[in-house]
């Protein structure tokens, strides 16, 4: 798997921390678990012991490896809501912003154009691809124009659900150059696997080459206000959903 | 005995049987005594075959869609090319018919209508008619649920969490009829295990024999109803959510519709309220049936009987705090992440106690590998790596990655097979003496327990990794998606489906050996495995009233091995 976005690290490196954290007592569960049966396996004239397991002498023995277990449980939850804290409650400031709207089944992104800014007539409006710049911060907004879609880039370790209705915000910032695939996470009607995209990240010479072949095209292409697409329905955005929350 | 006069003349209760009374032998319409009994041990034969037809049907869907997905396009044997369209019909049928149709009447309906009256020392359920009325709605929702496969459009493809818009709209999802039925299907199946449910509970509080207190009953009649008492709180909102969902569809409202002031996420919240204690609704019980097997197989009194009870009541009430960790990424607001990771991972203590009391109760024992045991054994190892692969997933900043992965597909397998598959093995195996007066074949129990779990292990590890590659779910031709096109995940996806199909092969021995053991097996005396609880006490299969002698009880359950006794068991119906 390819490791291309800013967080893509810290959360390969939660993954690696729970792996090691509960690989340690899941192994030794299952070791003690597989010991006893071989160990107090049917004998010739040995009969079971009788033991309640109510007195600390004896509970004692699962009673102390589960504390242990919460001690581990607080360090995997203390973790977890860093990362997520970074991922989906804090937002650095963006290099550009780029818009997402969902529908059956296709992708249109919306990028800024030359001028950095959207809702200007040099905007660039494609069908399943998305192209942006290499160790930029990139903030998307993301709509549905019919049911729940969700935007997920596997190689960015990115996921987030889009609801119709309203405009969802996140950000990442590309790391790695190279064309990644975005999934529809969320099911969404017949063609739910029939609407792959790709995200191309360039590094600034391939971008501006883009941006210059796709200027040209923008101009001929009817203008935004045209009959491309609607504006998505904003009745309750930007909401809770934006991270940060102020 | 007075306790014979306690209890009253069975056949008054059941109004079926007439005045032959519970001894004579009396000659029913086959009609009547296979489809219209009133006997709880009936009701519950009905639910268990209708859950086990019902594991083939979801058996066959998963059968062809893993096909699909090995070798996508191909003609899979027996259905033929699958469209987008069965696809998503076939997972959702799937997942609705093993939740709803497969673990639910076999781990509650069926083992609680078998097993309570016989364990608890009574002659039927309190209310065997709304019992029978159970059964049956659960039979109608069953036919609605088969209905919806042959209407215009097809089965409903929404899968089997149903969010709206999709499910809301025939536009989105090209299944109106489809998705109307599944819904009506889903809420008559609440409405029979609503029923069930009070039942369950009525039963085990009132008609205990005399001298069984609270903690004399044995645990798994304790799951069953603790999982009904969790079932019944979670179920309302879902039934209210239904309904709206269901105006939504065919009047016209818009409770789920954002464009005309509704809310989508509403659902997910009512959804998953009822969703989460679901898992815990099924996974009680099953915890109850490894606790029987193992204290029989292991000749050991439970390690720390209250403390089952207590980490029970623990998981019940924690599993109401715990459901938006399905919602995670869902557009909630992302604050509310943080609490719910804090719940869920929370939840592994008290589950760790309970698994952790179970192995510790294999200490000191004298351990027979029957195929019960072997069943309820590898329950506990298997559901180890479900718990475990929990954590990945409550574990807020790694869901961001794993959610709606194949991640999470073996998850939850990890925690459903055992659940309900290996519990539903273990239960059958372990009281299939008492239902029907003859053991199986021990052999064919053992090649048939081998074949089905290594099998089962080749399905789900590669998932965790095709999962972890970056394959998500409900998508049906991977092709298209040049990262997800590697041989590697290819080959994973291969293996997974070949150990399907061999897993699947391997049921053909278990419905063999049912089959053929009701007839011929060696017949069964009442006690074969010297067990301490009640329904061993009543003769291999029980007859209508279940005692010769209504039994009073002296002590608990699982005094194996009492040290100075002779034998090493103590029934609980003994007088000291």
């Amino acid at each position: 798997m390819n490791t291309a976005s800013s967080f893509a690290g810290d959360i390969d490196e939660l993954v690696l921390l729970i792996t090691l954290s509960v690989g340690f007592w899941f192994i030794l569960a299952e070791v003690a678990f597989f010991w006893l049966i071989f160990r107090f396996a049917e004998r010739d004239g040995v009969r079971g012991k009788y033991v309640a397991g109510e007195k600390w002498k004896e509970t004692r023995w699962i009673s102390i490896p589960h504390y242990i277990i919460l001690a581990f449980d607080v360090i995997i939850v203390i973790a977890a809501v860093r990362v997520w804290v970074h991922v989906k409650q804090t937002t650095p400031p963006a290099d550009e912003v780029v818009r997402v709207v969902a529908q059956q089944w296709a992708w249109t992104f919306v990028h800024p154009g030359a001028d950095g800014k959207l809702d200007t007539p040099d905007d660039i409006r494609i069908l399943d691809e998305l192209h942006v710049r290499l160790d930029k911060t990139y903030h998307f907004e993301l709509s549905s124009r019919d049911v729940l879609h969700s935007f997920s880039i596997p190689s960015f370790r990115l996921k987030q659900d889009i609801v119709p209705g309203r405009v969802i915000k996140g950000w990442f910032k590309p790391t790695q150059t190279g064309t990644y695939d975005i999934q529809c996470a969320e099911i969404c009607g017949i063609g739910h696997a029939l609407m792959p995209a790709r995200v191309v990240v360039h590094n600034e010479t391939d971008f501006a080459a883009w941006l210059a072949s796709h200027g040209q095209v923008a101009q001929i292409a009817p203008s935004p206000s045209g009959p491309a697409l609607p504006a998505p329905v904003q009745q309750n955005a930007p909401g809770p959903n934006v991270p940060g929350g102020n | 005995m007075s306790t014979a006069v306690e209890h009253a003349h069975p056949a008054a209760a059941h109004g079926t049987s007439g005045e032959g009374g519970h001894d004579a032998h009396h000659q029913e319409h086959w009609f009547k005594h296979y489809f219209w009994s009133t006997d709880h041990k009936m009701i519950g034969k009905q639910y268990l075959f209708t859950g086990m037809i019902m594991a083939l049907v979801g058996g066959f869907a998963v059968y062809v869609f893993r096909m699909q997905l090995a070798f996508p396009g191909m003609s899979v044997p027996g259905y033929g090319r699958v469209s987008a369209a069965d696809y998503n019909a076939l997972v959702t049928t799937h997942g609705s018919v093993m939740v709803f149709w497969v673990a639910m009447p076999i781990l509650i309906a069926a083992l609680g209508n078998y097993l309570i009256p016989l364990m608890i020392g009574a002659d039927d359920m309190v209310f065997p008619r709304l019992n029978r009325l159970s059964y049956q709605i659960f039979l109608l929702s069953i036919i609605v649920l088969f209905c919806s496969f042959f209407v215009e459009g097809g089965a409903f493809g929404g899968a089997w969490t149903s969010y709206p818009p999709l499910s809301s709209s025939g536009t989105y999802n090209n299944t109106p009829m489809g998705a109307s039925l599944w819904l009506v299907a889903v809420a008559l199946e609440f409405v029979a295990f609503l029923l069930g449910g009070i039942n369950f509970i009525t039963t085990a509080m009132n008609s205990r024999a005399p001298g069984m207190k609270l903690w004399d009953i044995p645990i798994v009649v304790w799951m069953i109803v603790l999982a009904s008492v969790i079932f019944m709180a979670s179920v309302g909102p879902l039934v209210a959510g239904a309904i709206m969902l269901l105006f939504d569809q065919l009047v016209g409202t818009a409770f789920f519709d954002p464009n005309r002031g509704g809310d989508p996420i509403l659902w997910q919240h009512l959804f998953w309220f009822f969703g989460h204690p679901e898992v815990y609704v099924v996974f009680l019980p099953t915890m109850g049936i490894v606790a029987e097997i193992i204290t029989v197989f292991a000749r050991k009194k439970l390690f720390g009987y209250r403390t089952v009870i207590y980490t029970a009541f623990g998981i019940g009430i924690l599993s109401f705090f715990v459901w938006a960790h399905h919602q995670f990424v869902a557009g909630i607001d992302p604050r509310m992440a943080n609490l719910f990771t804090v719940t869920t991972v929370l939840i592994s203590i008290p589950v760790g106690e309970m698994l952790f009391v179970y192995i510790a109760t294999l200490w000191g024992g004298s351990i027979r590998l029957t195929v019960p045991m072997l069943w309820a054994l590898s329950f506990i190892a298997e559901f180890l790596i479900g718990g475990v692969t929990g954590i990945y997933l409550g574990a807020s900043g790694a869901d961001i990655f794993f959610h709606d992965t194949y991640f999470v597909i073996a998850h939850f397998h990890y925690t459903f097979v055992p659940i309900a598959i290996i519990g539903l093995f273990a239960a059958m195996t372990h009281w299939f003496p008492k239902m029907f007066g003859r053991h199986l074949n021990e052999f064919v129990g053992k090649v048939h327990f081998w074949g089905t779990i290594i099998s089962f292990n080749f399905i789900f590890i590669p998932l965790f990794f095709t999962g972890a590659g970056g394959d998500h779910r409900r998508i049906y031709d991977y092709s298209h998606f040049p990262e997800q096109w590697q041989p590697w995940l290819i080959e994973l996806r291969q293996l997974a489906t070949l150990a399907l199909v061999a897993m699947l092969a391997f049921q053909v021995l278990f419905i063999w050996n049912v089959f053929y053991s009701m007839y011929r097996g060696k017949k069964a005396e009442a006690n074969p495995y010297r067990a301490n609880t009640l329904e061993w006490h009543a003769a291999s299969p029980p007859p209508h009233g279940n005692f010769p002698v209504m039994p009073t009880v002296y002590r608990g359950p699982y005094e194996y091995s009492v040290e100075g006794r002779e034998e090493d068991y103590w029934p609980q119906h003994l007088p000291s």
